[in-house]
């Protein structure tokens, strides 16, 4: 893939150019081609942008667009200032983002030092620890006996590192980044050796800083999976919605439909500026998006070196 | 969870028998050579670092293996996992006897082949046409803009499809002016595994040309240029060259497919059975979990947990005979 890129970008600098043997597309294809195209930007961007405006879009605009809102007319952030103000919603997205923060942290640490330490070939059973971690790709005892486990044996019910433990480890992101690794210098690391530094100072200073695409874009998946989360609150802390993470939040009150508690807006707005309920409902939906887009311009970049480089070659 | 084990396979294979045969050999000969005691002492280090990643696998993902016994218990909360009593097959029984469970096996599997159909071919066909496209800033713009939905949430995804299709949704807001009959898309049974279909091909289609793209990157040029020079025209081009260049790529991503029948999506069936009902959207995991943990008979739940995880299996390994026969390496080569 990124050979692709590269053979592909290489010849030109202002307009692309076809290789010569192939024949120029009909004007209808390249129509064709361009709409095709057009259309599946679009069914991506449109949802996406519509939800947005809504979140942003006072109660008449709303009443206008009768629903979801697609022309703007005036923007307002009540409904934000309605939503940030310390509810439920406060509350869920603060324990998201602390949960995501920790479990990120946790899996990146025990999956680089697991990945590097069967980087090694030839090292003493790397092979067993392997297939060890490849088995759980391929059969799980499923959701009971892991909730048993988890709730009965471990104690782990209500305790919020059952959102964080049970997922922290994923064999397939550990194996991507081992093959990533593989790759690096073996001359640098036998220097380094030679030069006495220990396995976690070749790790620190040699591999880490050489495989910066997997690492980041490993990172970018823990995160997302922490942050998408919504089964495992619905699974060991449905009692408690104070315990609630921004998913099951957005589960139980805008996918299913309840009624948001501290829904004050008629005190808190005086009946004047109200927030449309479905604003506040696109809102928490903008909420769970935001952090995704700020990061994912940082790590798509690097994609397809990180995946591709690792999986492919590996 | 299940996103990524869709594309879990992809590293096994490269990451397996990629360093498999050669470090086979050349283990053979060292460790004649070297001791244990020697290479214990110069790998502790290593075995060291994996521990954290083993001591989580081993509690979070083989205990439950160990945990299936719960299938043959009479699982009381209260007395918990040690203590209660040993019923045998008891809960296969239940479990065989019970219609819902046969529904939703079938749910299941019509699910899987609706989504093998009409979902597998729009990656490899967006892969086709995306690589097509000259300007590599227009390809990257729209790279970056497919592979993004890989990366929401199924809530999300679920909340956006309900304001674009649902009741008070877009649809049918332009169906009702347009004086139209409204159409709930997203509470509509008999349409409903076309509905999950659209939204995995929405969150997962632009993600999964990735591989594609690799694939058709690794073609030589020059062979294009050949069937070109030979009157071969785009079309033939794509047919003769392109499509058989990521065949390999197919083959074991289907045979992961098709291990993966009966993972459909557990989340996304969750988020809309209240809206569906369960007679459309019960399959083999919201059966487990909502006769499980919801419905308080952990047995009943665990064997049917067990009786997928089993099946699962047995599919892998003859979706795997298929590959091999066609001669392609599937996910393992013969030798395990």
């Amino acid at each position: 893939m990124s050979t692709a890129l590269s053979f592909k970008a290489k010849p030109r600098k202002t307009v692309p150019k076809r290789p010569v043997w192939e024949e120029k597309p009909t004007a209808a294809g390249q129509a064709a081609k361009s709409v095709t195209l057009g259309v599946v930007v679009l069914l991506v961007i449109i949802p996406v942008y519509a939800v947005v405006l809504t979140s942003l879009s006072p109660q008449s605009s709303v009443n206008i667009a009768g629903g979801i809102v697609l022309v703007p007319h005036g923007l307002t952030l009540n409904a934000y200032r309605e939503m940030l103000d310390g509810g439920v919603i406060t509350r869920a997205m603060v324990i998201s983002l602390l949960i995501t923060l920790v479990g990120t942290i946790v899996s990146m640490v025990v999956s680089v030092l697991c990945a590097y330490g069967l980087s090694r070939p030839r090292s003493l059973g790397h092979r067993w620890i392997l297939m060890t971690l490849i088995a759980t790709m391929f059969f799980s005892g499923g959701i009971i006996p892991s909730f048993i486990v988890v709730a009965d044996i471990f104690h782990g019910y209500d305790q919020y590192w059952a959102l964080v433990l049970p997922g922290a480890v994923s064999a397939f992101n550990i194996l991507i980044i081992r093959a990533f690794y593989m790759n690096t210098a073996s001359e640098l690391i036998e220097a380094a050796k030679l030069d006495g530094a220990s396995e976690l100072r070749i790790l620190w200073s040699i591999v880490l800083p050489t495989s910066k695409a997997v690492n980041a874009v490993m990172a970018l998946f823990y995160a997302v999976g922490y942050w998408s989360a919504f089964f495992n609150v619905m699974l060991y802390m449905p009692a408690d919605s104070s315990k609630w993470t921004l998913q099951y939040v957005l589960y139980t009150y805008v996918s299913q439909g309840a009624t948001m508690p501290g829904q004050n807006a008629a005190t808190a707005f005086a009946g004047k500026d109200q927030p449309a309920p479905l604003s506040l409902q696109m809102c928490v939906v903008v909420l769970t998006l935001i952090p995704i887009l700020i990061i994912y311009p940082f790590v798509q970049k690097h994609f397809t070196k990180g995946m591709l480089t690792g999986a492919i070659k590996g | 969870m299940s996103a990524i084990s869709v594309r879990s396979g992809t590293a096994t294979t490269e990451a397996e028998p990629g360093d498999k045969p050669p470090s086979a050999k050349r283990k053979r000969t060292r460790t004649k050579k070297l001791p244990f005691r020697v290479r214990l002492r110069r790998d502790w280090p290593l075995l060291l670092m994996a521990v954290p990643a083993l001591l989580l696998v081993i509690a979070f993902n083989y205990l439950p293996m160990f945990g299936t016994v719960t299938a043959f218990e009479y699982y009381d909360y209260i007395l918990g996992f040690w203590q209660s009593t040993w019923i045998g097959v008891q809960n296969f029984q239940n479990l065989f006897a019970d219609p819902n469970f046969w529904h939703a096996f079938e749910n299941t599997i019509v699910l899987s082949i609706v989504q093998l159909v009409l979902y597998f071919p729009v990656p490899v066909a967006l892969a086709i046409l995306l690589n097509s496209v000259l300007s590599s800033k227009i390809r990257s713009f729209i790279q970056a803009i497919v592979y993004l939905p890989h990366f929401f949430s199924w809530v999300l995804v679920i909340v956006l499809f309900q304001q674009m299709l649902g009741g008070a949704g877009l649809l049918n807001h332009v169906l009702l002016t347009h004086g139209w009959n409204p159409w709930n898309v997203m509470t509509d049974p008999g349409t409903f595994k076309y509905l999950v279909t659209s939204q995995a091909v929405w969150k997962e289609a632009g993600w999964g040309i990735i591989v594609f793209l690799a694939a058709i990157a690794s073609i030589d040029t020059a062979l294009y240029e050949a069937a070109a020079a030979d009157g071969a025209n785009r079309w033939r081009r794509t047919w003769h060259i392109t499509l058989p260049g990521m065949r390999s790529v197919i083959v074991l991503l289907l045979v992961l497919r098709l291990g993966n029948a009966l993972n459909v999506g557990f989340e996304q069936f969750l988020i809309q059975r209240n809206a569906v009902g369960s007679g459309a959207s019960e399959v083999l995991d919201t059966y487990s979990y909502y006769y499980g943990v919801a419905a308080n008979n952990f047995g009943l739940g665990a064997a049917a947990g067990l009786f997928k995880g089993v099946v699962s299996l047995l599919l892998l390994y003859g979706a795997n005979k298929v590959a091999h026969f066609f001669g392609e390496d599937g996910l393992y080569r013969g030798t395990k």
